[in-house]
C-alpha cells in the first residue's frame, strides 16, 4: 500500500516536471525578446538578455587620463601595477582583484579601472517603446567616437494599416460565409451540391495558385496596393474555410425554428438577420478570431498585394524590412516586435474558448 | 396649425406616390445608383486621400464592412419587390452567389489560369509544353527545394505531432494543465515574422572574441565549443534550426486537437485496462493512441499540408540562402524576384497536385455523409 502511494508520488512527480520542463522551453524565445526590448542599444548588442539576472560582472569604477610622460613603447607602471601596451591593452589584473585596461590606440586612450562585482538591478528602459511608436530620434556612438543621430521609426502607421486591413478582411468573409452557409443550408436551387463541392475542393489548395493571376488582374484594374486589394484577396481566400464551417454549424440548428418563422411569414433574409446570425454567435466569434489572427499575422499576401506602396504597409512587413536592413537596429526590432503581438495576444487570451472552439470544428472535419 | 396640416399632407402625396409603380422602378434605380456612387467616391478617398492616418483607418473599416452589408442589403430589398415568383428563384443567388463569385475569381479560376501560364515562358507568350515541369525536377536549386521541404514534412511535421501529444498527455494529468496549455498555445498567436525576431535571439552569432548575446551560442561556448552560426553551416542540417522554429509555433496546435481527443476516450477503458494490470506505457500504446488515431491522423495531415506551404520563416530567417530554400519562397523567387511567371505557375501546380489526396479525401467524407 505505502509503495503504491509512493509511487503514485513518483509519477506525479515526473509528469508535473517533464511538463514544466517543456512549458519552460516552450516560453523561453518569448521571454528573451521581451526582456530584451526594455533594455538598451548598447546592452542589446553586448551582452545576452539573460544578463538581466544577478549575475558577477565587471563594472567599471575609475576611468583616469593617461598620467602626463608615460611611455606606451616601454614598460609602464600604471596604479601600482606594471606591464607593456599589450599586456595593458588585455587589462591587467591587480592584487586587489581590480582589472585595468588601456582603452583607444597608443596616443589617445583612457585608462580604465573596473572590479568584479555582483550587479543584482538590470538597466531596464522604455526608450525602445518611444523610438518605435513616437518615432523619436536616438544617439549612437560610432566606432570613431563620434555622436550619430538616427530617425527612430514609426510603427504607428503601420499599426493602423495593419487594424484597417484586418478588421475588415475578418468581418467581410465572414459576412459573405455566413449570408452561403445559410443558402447551402436552408435554401433550394439548381446546382446547389455542385457549388458545395467546389467549396470542400477548395478548402485545402494553396493560395500560391492564386498569387499570380490575381497580381495580373490588380493591376489591369489598378486595384494593387489598395486596401480593398487586400481585403478582397483575404475573403478569397478565408471564403472557403468559414463556409465549409459556418455550414456545418448553421445546418446543425434546429429546423423548427425556421419552420415556424416561415409560417408567420418572414423572408429568408429576415430569418438570417433575426433569427440565423445571433444563433451562431459562437462560430461566427470562433472563425472570427481565426480569421484576425490569421490575416494579422499574414507577411505573404500583403507582400505580394501591397509590395510596392510604403504607405500601406502593414507590421509584418515593416518587422521584416527592418530585420533585413536594420540588423544592427535590433533594439527597434525588439519593441516593433512587441507592439505587433499585442493585439493577437490581447485577443488570443480573453477569446481563448471560441479561438480553440473553431479549431475543433475546423479540424475534426477538415 | 395649417402650415403643419399641409406639410404633412404633401408628405403623405410624397409617400404615395412611390408607393405607384412608376415611382417604385425609379426608387430601384436610384438607390443603387447613390450606393454605388458612395462607394466609388469612398474608394477614391482612400486610394488618393491626404488625410491622417487614423482617419483613413477609420474610413476604410466603416466603407468596406458597411459597403459590403449595403449591398446585400439592397440587393435583397430590390429582390424582395420582385413578384413572389421571381424572388424565390433569385434570392438563393443572392444569399451564394457572392461567395461563389469570389472564389471562383480567388481560387477556382486562378487554379485554370496558373495551369495554362505554366504551360507557357517566362514571357507568357511562347507555348513551351512541359518544359517547366521538366526545369522543375531537374534544375539544382528547385532539388534542394523539394529535399528542404521533404526535411521540413520529415521533422516540423512529425516533431509538432509528437510533441503536441506528449504535452497533451502529459497536461491531462498535471495539475498545471490549464497553465502549460496556454502557455505552449501562446506561440499560436505569434507571426512568423515576430518569430524569426524572437529566434534570431537564439540563434545570433559574434565572433568568439565577443560574448555570446545568442542564447543557442551562450550555452555552446559555455560548454567550450566554437560559437556557430546555426542557420547557415552545416547544410542540409541547418534547415533543423528553422524547422524548429515551426515546432514551436504548432506544437500547441496539435495540443489542443489531441487534448479533446483525449478527455474524450471514455474513463471505464482506461480504468478497466488499469485494473487488469496494464502499465502507463501500456495504457497510452495499446489503447490512448488506437482510440485517437482518427484524429492523430487529421492533425496530421493538417500539419504536414501547412509544412508544405512554409514560407514565412525561411524568408524572414534566412531568405533562402545557404541551401535553405523550400518550394514556396522559390515560387516567391521566381515569381516576383526572377519574374518568370511560367516557371513559378509550374511550382504551384506542383503544390496542388500534392495536396490532390488530401481533397479526394475530403470530397469522398462529404461524398459519405450523403445529409446534403
Amino acid at each position: 500500500m505505502k509503495s503504491a502511494k509512493s509511487q503514485k508520488r513518483l509519477s506525479d512527480f515526473i509528469i508535473n516536471g517533464s511538463l514544466l520542463l517543456l512549458v519552460f522551453i516552450w516560453t523561453i524565445p518569448t521571454l528573451g525578446l521581451l526582456i530584451s526590448s526594455f533594455r538598451t542599444r548598447f546592452d542589446i548588442q553586448t551582452s545576452g538578455w539573460w544578463k538581466v539576472l544577478p549575475h558577477r560582472e565587471w563594472v567599471q569604477i575609475e576611468e583616469l587620463e593617461i598620467p602626463e610622460g608615460l611611455d606606451p613603447d616601454g614598460i609602464m607602471t600604471i596604479e601600482g601595477v606594471t606591464g607593456t601596451f599589450e599586456e595593458f591593452r588585455e587589462g591587467i589584473t591587480d592584487p586587489d582583484g581590480r582589472q585595468i585596461i588601456w582603452s583607444g590606440n597608443k596616443r589617445l586612450a583612457t585608462i580604465r579601472i573596473s572590479d568584479e562585482r555582483w550587479v543584482f538591478l538590470p538597466k531596464l528602459t522604455l526608450e525602445n517603446y518611444g523610438q518605435v511608436l513616437a518615432g523619436k530620434t536616438y544617439e549612437i556612438k560610432t566606432s570613431s567616437g563620434d555622436i550619430m543621430t538616427v530617425e527612430g521609426d514609426n510603427f504607428v502607421g503601420a499599426f493602423l494599416n495593419s487594424i484597417t486591413v484586418s478588421i475588415p478582411a475578418t468581418i467581410i468573409p465572414i459576412l459573405i460565409a455566413a449570408f452561403a452557409a445559410y443558402g447551402f443550408a436552408w435554401m433550394k436551387f439548381p446546382g446547389r451540391k455542385l457549388l458545395f463541392i467546389m467549396v470542400v475542393a477548395l478548402l485545402v489548395i494553396p493560395l500560391q495558385i492564386a498569387l499570380v493571376p490575381i497580381l495580373k488582374d490588380y493591376v489591369r484594374l489598378d486595384l494593387n496596393g489598395t486596401f480593398l486589394a487586400i481585403w478582397l484577396a483575404h475573403t478569397g481566400f478565408g471564403l472557403p474555410l468559414a463556409t465549409y464551417l459556418l455550414f456545418n454549424y448553421i445546418k446543425g440548428l434546429p429546423r423548427d425554428i425556421l419552420e415556424s418563422a416561415f409560417i408567420d411569414g418572414a423572408s429568408h433574409f429576415t430569418i438570417f438577420v433575426r433569427l440565423i446570425i445571433p444563433l451562431s454567435v459562437p462560430a461566427l466569434a470562433s472563425f472570427a478570431i481565426f480569421q484576425f489572427l490569421w490575416v494579422w499575422n499574414d507577411y505573404l499576401v500583403a507582400l505580394v498585394f501591397i509590395g510596392a506602396k510604403p504607405d500601406v504597409q502593414v507590421l509584418t512587413m515593416r518587422i521584416a524590412e527592418m530585420v533585413g536592413s536594420r540588423g544592427a537596429d535590433w533594439h527597434l526590432l525588439t519593441a516593433g516586435a512587441f507592439v505587433s503581438m499585442l493585439l493577437p495576444l490581447v485577443v488570443f487570451f480573453s477569446l481563448q474558448r471560441f479561438f480553440i472552439r473553431g479549431m475543433l470544428a475546423g479540424s475534426v472535419k477538415g | 396649425m395649417a402650415e403643419v396640416t399641409q406639410s404633412k399632407s404633401s408628405i403623405k402625396t410624397v409617400i404615395e406616390w412611390f408607393g405607384t409603380t412608376l415611382g417604385q422602378i425609379i426608387v430601384a434605380v436610384v438607390v443603387p445608383v447613390i450606393t454605388g456612387y458612395v462607394m466609388v467616391k469612398g474608394f477614391i478617398f482612400l486610394r488618393d486621400g491626404e488625410a491622417p492616418k487614423y482617419v483613413i483607418a477609420l474610413v476604410a473599416i466603416i466603407w468596406g464592412v458597411g459597403g459590403v452589408a449595403l449591398i446585400y442589403y439592397i440587393t435583397n430589398w430590390l429582390i424582395e419587390k420582385l413578384p413572389a415568383k421571381w424572388m424565390a428563384k433569385l434570392q438563393p443567388f443572392l444569399f451564394v452567389g457572392p461567395a461563389v463569385a469570389i472564389l471562383s475569381w480567388y481560387m477556382a479560376i486562378p487554379t485554370v489560369r496558373t495551369l495554362v501560364t505554366s504551360l507557357y515562358d517566362r514571357t507568357g507568350e511562347v507555348f513551351v509544353g512541359l518544359d517547366n515541369y521538366i526545369a522543375v525536377f531537374s534544375e539544382r536549386i528547385m532539388t534542394v527545394a523539394f529535399r528542404n521541404n521533404l526535411l521540413w514534412i520529415v521533422f516540423g511535421a512529425t516533431l509538432s505531432v509528437i510533441f503536441g501529444l506528449l504535452v497533451a498527455v502529459l497536461a491531462d494529468r498535471s495539475r498545471f494543465e490549464k497553465f502549460a496549455k496556454s502557455l505552449i498555445f501562446l506561440p499560436m498567436a505569434i507571426s512568423f515574422v515576430g518569430a524569426g525576431v524572437i529566434w534570431n535571439f537564439i540563434y545570433e552569432v559574434k565572433d568568439a572574441a565577443s560574448p555570446q548575446i545568442g542564447l543557442l551560442n551562450a550555452i555552446w561556448v559555455g560548454l567550450g565549443g566554437q560559437p556557430q552560426a546555426w542557420t547557415a553551416m552545416n547544410q542540409p542540417w541547418n534547415n533543423l534550426f528553422l524547422i524548429i522554429i515551426v515546432i514551436w509555433l504548432q506544437t500547441g496546435y496539435a495540443m489542443v486537437i489531441f487534448s479533446a481527443a483525449i478527455k474524450g476516450i471514455p474513463g471505464e477503458l482506461l480504468e478497466a485496462a488499469r485494473v487488469d494490470g496494464a502499465t502507463e506505457v501500456q495504457v497510452f500504446f495499446r489503447i490512448m493512441i488506437p482510440y485517437i488515431m482518427g484524429t492523430i491522423i487529421t492533425v496530421a495531415t493538417t500539419v504536414v499540408i501547412f509544412t508544405l506551404k512554409i514560407f514565412d520563416v525561411v524568408w524572414v530567417m534566412t531568405g533562402g540562402q545557404f541551401a535553405t530554400h523550400v518550394i514556396a519562397t522559390q515560387f516567391y523567387r521566381q515569381a516576383f524576384t526572377n519574374q518568370n511567371k511560367g516557371l513559378a505557375s509550374a511550382i504551384a501546380i506542383i503544390l496542388v497536385i500534392c495536396v490532390i489526396p488530401v481533397m479526394i479525401y475530403n470530397l469522398r467524407q462529404f461524398a459519405d455523409e450523403e445529409a446534403f
